[in-house]
Formats: structure tokens, C-alpha cells, sequence
């Protein structure tokens, strides 16, 4: 009885350890964000004149958007632009293999499917990224680097994606209710159009923002394939504005505002669309 | 145990699922054409580029022809020269070396900190658990690149907010934890919901039978909690592993602001080095097949001590 009372009246009371663990967590994560707000609103004097966290309301926000987007003839717009191809037609193109792949290696058995589905649990495994230089050495051989293709082309399968959405389609997908549309005369075509599409839905969409933040956050594989500044993403195009001015510091405030400006729309498509998300997959997918 | 949490599960017996399935085994091409394009793709971006690596990691260029040696350079088998060149070079040694140094900062401090936040978003009464795991997240919407000028202008002197002009952040020994702590921004709030998902995912009414019993919120975060994720914990930390090997992004993007950051100064930035600045392309390939090895071998080790460490903690 008396454990009872103590722990209804201490419910009143909020839990002061984890909570204040908590706030300086979400400090450190958001304090350097918040300062590239501060700071972009400042001019290159400023940047270096004034108290770090205190903002500058005198057109200096305008002026170095307007500084960034003009740079190089609008180059910057470029990189974005560039930047949402890669991701979106990346992510969409990557989503509906790996999808359509997963179905087919969790709802049939084939000729072959053991041993496709082993290759790519071993492909999970294998550091992507490491094959960068390998890829641009083959492309290259065949004079097919510096293009679109050779940044998309190589992003487009992700074993990992495939895995989740094989274990996804086994567990969401019902022999039953297959059965059932097969008894009802629809081709196996349409089973996997209007049935298993549907109940794939969430994976698909999980693996979908994985892979278009997977190709927006790459950097080593456009920094090999492309030489041509037209084509780079906004990671490379803004990692090369660093190098450029990387020793006039009277840049950085141009460099600046293209880190607000590429942080901040990733960071609100994201925030918003975090409830549609499920990273359970990813915790679930893997427990073996 | 290959289940997907919160997806509903078929109650079909896996004998007549199997049966079902042989049952439509020659009736379809679907799977065949569904998969086709996966298998294409791997073959052509993931195994041709491996095995392409590998052929060019036993040759090098010759120049010959002619008396006079004049003739255009042309491949020759070169055996394991490349391989010994690179073993035997102090700087590929050197970069595994700063490498593993900064995973030996980053990697610890990552688990530690998203195991600590997600145990503290589960504790009871904990308060503005929404925004701040919003918050601890929202880095992992920024592109490794992007973290690391961002931090760049946190450390760089003449901005810096926090003290950049009395610590030494690009100093010999401050680069390692200036590297890692990026590292760790970038992906502590991702592990800490994979985490946090962990602990929800674990039946309350054990929790509830160790407070009747007089266990304090804490005993029972340490006690119950963390031992029940462990295998979460071991995933994260597989990722963890792998991804410190993979690093590149960030020494690379604050090498401008950092002289301590050489050319070379991490094993990928040195495979690039090889094969894109200096046109070595097969010492570049010897390279990269050595670290591909290396990085698959220390996932499999970390599985393995993950898996062993589980069963006897849960024993």
C-alpha cells in the first residue's frame, strides 16, 4: 500500500534526470543549426565583430542569400536542383526495384531465389561507399563518367533495401488473401499491382526516404564521377565553395547561408514526414 | 527470429507455405522479371566493380616497345606488388591508424549517448520527451558535408561560439575529437530512435512487477532495460563500426580549414588520392580491395562477439 502511495504522489512530479539529460542532448544536437540561423543573418564584418548569438537585423540575411544565389551565375540553384534529381529520381527508381524485388523474393520461390536472397543478405555487408572508386574505375573504362547516369546508376540498388522489403512482403503480405485473388482469376501481374503494392506500402515508403537521404547525404561517389561543376550536388558544390574561399574568410558568410539554405527544406520535409516513417523496420528487419 | 515489429503476421505453417508456393512454382514469370532488374544492377555497380578492382590490383602500366622504350605504357601482370606496395607503406599504416583512432573516440561515445537518451525518453515522467527527441534527431537530415562546415565554423577561430580561439580544435590531438564529435552528431539521434523503438518494444509488465518490488527508475533503465536491448545495442554498434570505416566526408570537407588533415589522412581519402589524383589506379584498386576486407571482416567479428555476448548476458 505504502509503495503504492509514494509512486502515485511522485507522478505529480516531473523526472528531473532524464529530463534535464534530455534538454542538454537537444542543445548540443540543435545549437550549431541554430547558430548557422544567427549567422547568416550577419555580414562578413559582423560575423567576426559582433556576440556570436546575437542576431543581426540589418538586411544582412537578404543580402547574402541574394550574394549566394547569384554567385557564379546562379550556380547554386543549379546544385539544388541537381541535388533533388539525384535523391528524387534516385530514391523513387531504387524504391520500386527494391520493392519489387522484395516481393518477389518473399512471396515466390524460383529458380534460383535461395541463392539470389544469400547474395544479397552478403551484399548487406559489403561498404558501398568503398566501392566508389572501383565503380568510377569501371565507368570510366567505358567513358561513362561525368553524366547523371553515373551518379544514379550505381545508388540505384541497395541490398539493405531489398532485405527489409523481402522480410516486409513475408510478413504483410498474406498467402491467404493471394490465394484468394488468384481463385477470383487475377494474373499474378495484378496480385502484386493492387495487393501486395498496397499492403507494401509503409516499407516502401520507409525505403524510400532511407535511400533519397542516402543519395543527398552522398558525397565520395559524385566526388569522383563528376568534374563538371554544372552537375554537382549541393554537397559538392558547397564543398567546393569552402575550397575557394577557404582561405578568404571574407566568403564565409556566402558559404554560410548555402549550409542554411540546403539544412533547413531537408529539415522540415523531414520533420513533417517523420509519422509516415516506421525505423522500427530497420530495428526489426535486422534482428535475426 | 526474422519478424517485422508491428506487421502483422501470416499464421500460414511454413510447411504449407513452401507447399503453396511450389504449388505456382512454374506458373509465373513474375518474380523472375521482378527481380531482374536488382540482379542486373548488383551485377553490373556491385560485383563487376569488385571484380574489375581486383584484375586491376594485380596489374600495373609497363612502357615498352621499341628499342628506345618509346612505345605507349600498356598493362602488365604485376602480381602482388601492388598489394605489398601498399602493406608495406608506413602512410597507409598511418591512416588506418588516425582512422581507428577517431572510431575508438566516436564509436563509444555515439552508443553511449543514444543509449542514454533513449533510456531517458522511456523513464517515467521524463518531460519534453517530443521536442527533444525531434531535436536529437534533426541532424541526421544533414548531409555529412554540411555537419562538418557547419562544425567547421563552430571550431574556426575567428567564429567560433564555443571558444575556438583558446581550444586548439584543428591542433594535433583536438582534430581526433573535432572529427569524432561530427561523426557523432551526425548519427546519434537515428541510433537512439532504433534504440528507443528497442525499449518500447519490450513487455511493460516486467517493469511493473521490478517497481512493486521496489526498484528505482534507474535499477531498473540499468538493470531490466539495457540487458533486454542488448542486441539492439550490438546493431547499432555493427553500423557504428562500419560506418567509422567508411569515413571520409568530414576530414575531407574540414581538411581546408584543418592543416593537421593531410591528403591522406583517413584510408578512403587515400584510395582517392591514389587513383584520382595521382593516376594510380592500380595501387588505388589494391587499396580499396584491402580496406573492403578489412571492413567486412570486422563486421562479421563484431556480429560475432555481438551474438556471443548476447546469449551469455541473457543466460
Amino acid at each position: 500500500m505504502t509503495t503504492i502511495a509514494i509512486t502515485g504522489a511522485r507522478k505529480k512530479h516531473p523526472n528531473l534526470v532524464p529530463t534535464i539529460i534530455l534538454v542538454i542532448g537537444a542543445l548540443y544536437c540543435f545549437l550549431p543549426v541554430l547558430w548557422i540561423v544567427i549567422a547568416s543573418t550577419k555580414t562578413n564584418d559582423q560575423l567576426f565583430g559582433t556576440p556570436t548569438f546575437l542576431p543581426s537585423f540589418t538586411g544582412g540575411f537578404f543580402t547574402n542569400l541574394q550574394a549566394l544565389f547569384a554567385y557564379n551565375n546562379g550556380i547554386f540553384g543549379r546544385w539544388v536542383l541537381n541535388s533533388v534529381i539525384y535523391a528524387v529520381g534516385g530514391g523513387l527508381l531504387s524504391t520500386v526495384i527494391a520493392g519489387a524485388a522484395g516481393y518477389a523474393l518473399g512471396k515466390y520461390r524460383f529458380t534460383g531465389s535461395v541463392w539470389i536472397f544469400r547474395a544479397i543478405v552478403a551484399a548487406v555487408l559489403l561498404p558501398q561507399i568503398m566501392l566508389a572508386v572501383p565503380q568510377f574505375l569501371l565507368l570510366a573504362k567505358f567513358g561513362m563518367t561525368n553524366n547523371y547516369a553515373a551518379v544514379i546508376l550505381p545508388q540505384l540498388v541497395s541490398p539493405f533495401a531489398i532485405y527489409l522489403c523481402k522480410i516486409y512482403a513475408q510478413a504483410a503480405v498474406p498467402d491467404e488473401l493471394m490465394e484468394a485473388a488468384r481463385i477470383d482469376g487475377s494474373s499474378e501481374w495484378r496480385i502484386f499491382w493492387s495487393v501486395g503494392s498496397r499492403l507494401m506500402l509503409p516499407a516502401l515508403v520507409t525505403v524510400f526516404l532511407l535511400q533519397f537521404i542516402g543519395i543527398w547525404n552522398n558525397f565520395l561517389l559524385p566526388f569522383v564521377m563528376l568534374n563538371n561543376d554544372q552537375l554537382y550536388p549541393l554537397t559538392l558544390g558547397l564543398y567546393g565553395l569552402m575550397i575557394v574561399t577557404g582561405g578568404q574568410a571574407a566568403q564565409y558568410s556566402i558559404v554560410i547561408a548555402g549550409v542554411l539554405v540546403s539544412i533547413v527544406p531537408l529539415a522540415i520535409l523531414f520533420l513533417s514526414l517523420q509519422r509516415y516513417w516506421k525505423i522500427d523496420l530497420i530495428s526489426g528487419g535486422v534482428k535475426i | 527470429m526474422t519478424t517485422v515489429a508491428g506487421a502483422p503476421r501470416t499464421s500460414t505453417g511454413r510447411a504449407a507455405r513452401i507447399e503453396s508456393s511450389t504449388r505456382r512454382r512454374h506458373r509465373t514469370m513474375l518474380p523472375v522479371i521482378l527481380i531482374a532488374p536488382a540482379v542486373l544492377l548488383l551485377l553490373a555497380f556491385t560485383v563487376a566493380p569488385a571484380i574489375y578492382a581486383v584484375i586491376l590490383s594485380f596489374l600495373h602500366l609497363q612502357i615498352s616497345g621499341g628499342l628506345l622504350g618509346t612505345g605507349t605504357p600498356h598493362e602488365v601482370w604485376a602480381g602482388l606488388s601492388n598489394y605489398i606496395e601498399t602493406l608495406t607503406d608506413p602512410e597507409f599504416w598511418q591512416s588506418l591508424g588516425r582512422m581507428l583512432l577517431i572510431a575508438a573516440i566516436g564509436v563509444p561515445a555515439t552508443i553511449a549517448l543514444s543509449t542514454m537518451f533513449a533510456l531517458c525518453l522511456d523513464a517515467k515522467r521524463a518531460r519534453l520527451v517530443g521536442i527533444t527527441r525531434l531535436a536529437i534527431f534533426l541532424p541526421y537530415a544533414v548531409p555529412g558535408v554540411i555537419a562538418s562546415l557547419l562544425w567547421g565554423f563552430m571550431y574556426l577561430p575567428a567564429t567560433s561560439p564555443i571558444g575556438g580561439n583558446v581550444i586548439d580544435y584543428f591542433g594535433s590531438t583536438g582534430i581526433f575529437f573535432a572529427v569524432a564529435n561530427v561523426a557523432v552528431w551526425s548519427v546519434v539521434g537515428f541510433n537512439m530512435v532504433i534504440l528507443y523503438t528497442a525499449v518500447r518494444s519490450l513487455p511493460a509488465d516486467v517493469f511493473e512487477a521490478a517497481e512493486i518490488d521496489g526498484a528505482s527508475e534507474l535499477q531498473i533503465a540499468l538493470r531490466i532495460k539495457l540487458p533486454l536491448i542488448a542486441p539492439a545495442i550490438t546493431m547499432v554498434t555493427l553500423f557504428s563500426v562500419i560506418g567509422a570505416l567508411q569515413l571520409f566526408n568530414e576530414p575531407t570537407t574540414l581538411k581546408p580549414l584543418a592543416n593537421a588533415i593531410t591528403s591522406t589522412w583517413v584510408p578512403l581519402m587515400r584510395v582517392y588520392a591514389q587513383a584520382n589524383v595521382n593516376n594510380d589506379i592500380y595501387g588505388g584498386a589494391a587499396s580499396s580491395f584491402i580496406l573492403i576486407v578489412m571492413t567486412v571482416g570486422l563486421a562479421v567479428l563484431v556480429n560475432l562477439i555481438g551474438r556471443h555476448g548476447f546469449k551469455r548476458g541473457t543466460r
